[in-house]
């Protein structure tokens, strides 16, 4: 299977990256090529420019800097998955990314392209949804951050203008927190059927703050606010436990496929949640 | 000329040992480069669409799906394919234990099984049966049902183990 043709730009710098792509109307960046390059084998995608961002300094490496967790776009699965900052202070997102797709997968994916392509069934959108992280993003206009809990529209769709092109995503720092990620794949793709991504801060046995959020469930990663709002404050209680995660895609449009029918999917989503909050009360 | 919307980039790459810079199109993906360029059939195209994993090989020693990357991607990347691995007469000890466990029937999609699991024990080389078949995730045999190509792989790393110690 040939491609068709396409320019291709290899920018050293992320100023170099952003004046190219203007000068190529149309052109898509690439990171890892997971998404954009089956997209366009399969002729679903047919850009006349990529710009590939892997040769950007700017965009590469994981650091602390002041009170958050800066991970650069470029950062593929792999190392994320086994990066002791992240594993410090974002386990749950070290978590996901050790279940996207496969080893070859994870071996060349980034964060910042799994993003951008903003699959309803991708791992990652659950992960910065339920971190509060920030989308980092450049354009020729500057430099902006997106709340992750903005940034996801719809399937394939962002909040990013077409000229923008994600540098890092931030984790704001506050403190101890349990974290889980709990996916249930497709076998075949490995796509999440459901995956329940949940972060909890305690006071004792009470639940002070809690972000649950959702994939693979409906056209977009979702937070999941009535379950949120059951947990704040409370002692999670085999009862709430089981009230909460019952509610845990109430206000969605839960979708069905010939994988899993919407009911059963909203079903799993339930005893998923359910199952990842037992654990959170255990653990510890 | 040079088609504007084709640009060739210069691509160094370091094949099974051997370095070369060639001056490549940007729409060609390593599995072609490969197979068409370098005559390395070994390395097979399956599915053609990043699922089969029989066209993994190694890239900076990381298993790849050749398929589905662009070889101007990769400059001064070094690439390893099953080519490299072993000879007829001197197997590397990866292929010696899928003969041995025989952990494959039509062969088709052996090269990225082996490949895969080269990798996977370089990085371990005592995974269990858990991590073997997470290790695999990414590859499709349509014939063996896995259970030798697990036991192929435990069998391998007990060799790959043992010949360091000796080597």
């Amino acid at each position: 299977m040939t491609l068709g043709t396409f320019r291709y730009e290899r920018p050293s710098s992320l100023d170099e990256a952003i004046r190219q792509a203007v000068e190529a109307p149309g052109a898509r960046w690439l990171a890892g090529g997971m998404s954009l390059l089956p997209l366009m084998k399969m002729e679903l995608a047919a850009p006349p420019a990529l710009v590939d961002l892997a040769g950007v300094e700017d965009l590469v490496g994981v650091r602390e800097r002041d009170d958050v967790l800066w991970v650069g776009a470029m950062t593929r699965h792999a190392e994320l998955a086994l990066h002791p900052l992240v594993a410090r202070h974002a386990s749950l997102l070290a978590a996901a990314a050790s279940q996207v797709g496969d080893p070859q997968v994870r071996n060349r994916g980034t964060i910042g392209g799994s993003l951008a392509h903003a699959d309803p069934a991708a791992d990652l959108p659950a992960a910065v949804l339920a971190l509060d992280a920030t989308i980092q993003v450049a354009s020729p206009r500057g430099r902006r951050g997106i709340p992750a809990g903005g940034f996801f529209l719809g399937p394939l769709m962002t909040a990013l203008e077409p000229d923008e092109v994600i540098v890092a995503v931030t984790v704001p720092q506050r403190g101890a927190r349990r974290q889980a990620y709990r996916k249930r794949p497709h076998p075949a793709s490995g796509y999440a059927v459901v995956g329940i991504a949940a972060s909890l801060r305690w006071e004792g046995d009470r639940v002070a703050s809690a972000a649950v959020a959702v994939t693979g469930v409906a056209d977009h990663a979702f937070r999941a606010q009535r379950t949120e709002a059951l947990l704040t404050g409370e002692v999670l209680t085999d009862a709430l436990l089981v009230e909460a995660s019952g509610v845990v895609t109430d206000g969605q449009e839960v979708w069905g496929d010939l994988y899993a029918s919407a009911e059963y999917r909203r079903h799993l989503a339930g005893v998923t949640t359910r199952q990842v909050l037992e654990h959170l009360r255990a653990d510890g | 000329m040079m088609d504007p919307s084709n640009n060739h980039h210069a691509v160094t790459l370091t094949v099974n040992g051997q370095t070369r810079t060639e001056s490549l199109p940007p729409n060609l993906l390593l599995s072609e480069y490969l197979r068409d360029h370098l005559r390395l059939t070994g390395t097979h195209v399956g599915c053609d669409t990043s699922q089969c994993g029989a066209c993994t090989v190694l890239v900076d020693g990381a298993a790849v799906k050749s398929c589905t990357v662009l070889v101007v991607q990769l400059p001064g990347t070094t690439i390893e394919t099953v080519e490299g691995l072993g000879r007829p007469d001197q197997l590397h000890p990866v292929q010696e234990a899928f003969r041995e466990a025989h952990a494959l029937q039509c062969g088709f999609c052996t090269p990225g099984v082996l490949m895969t699991a080269v990798a996977l024990l370089n990085g371990d080389p005592h995974p269990t049966d858990a991590e073997i078949r997470r290790g695999l995730d990414g590859i499709i045999c349509r014939c063996t049902g896995y259970e030798n190509i697990v036991a192929a792989v435990t069998r391998a790393g007990n060799g790959m183990a043992a010949a360091q110690e000796v080597g």
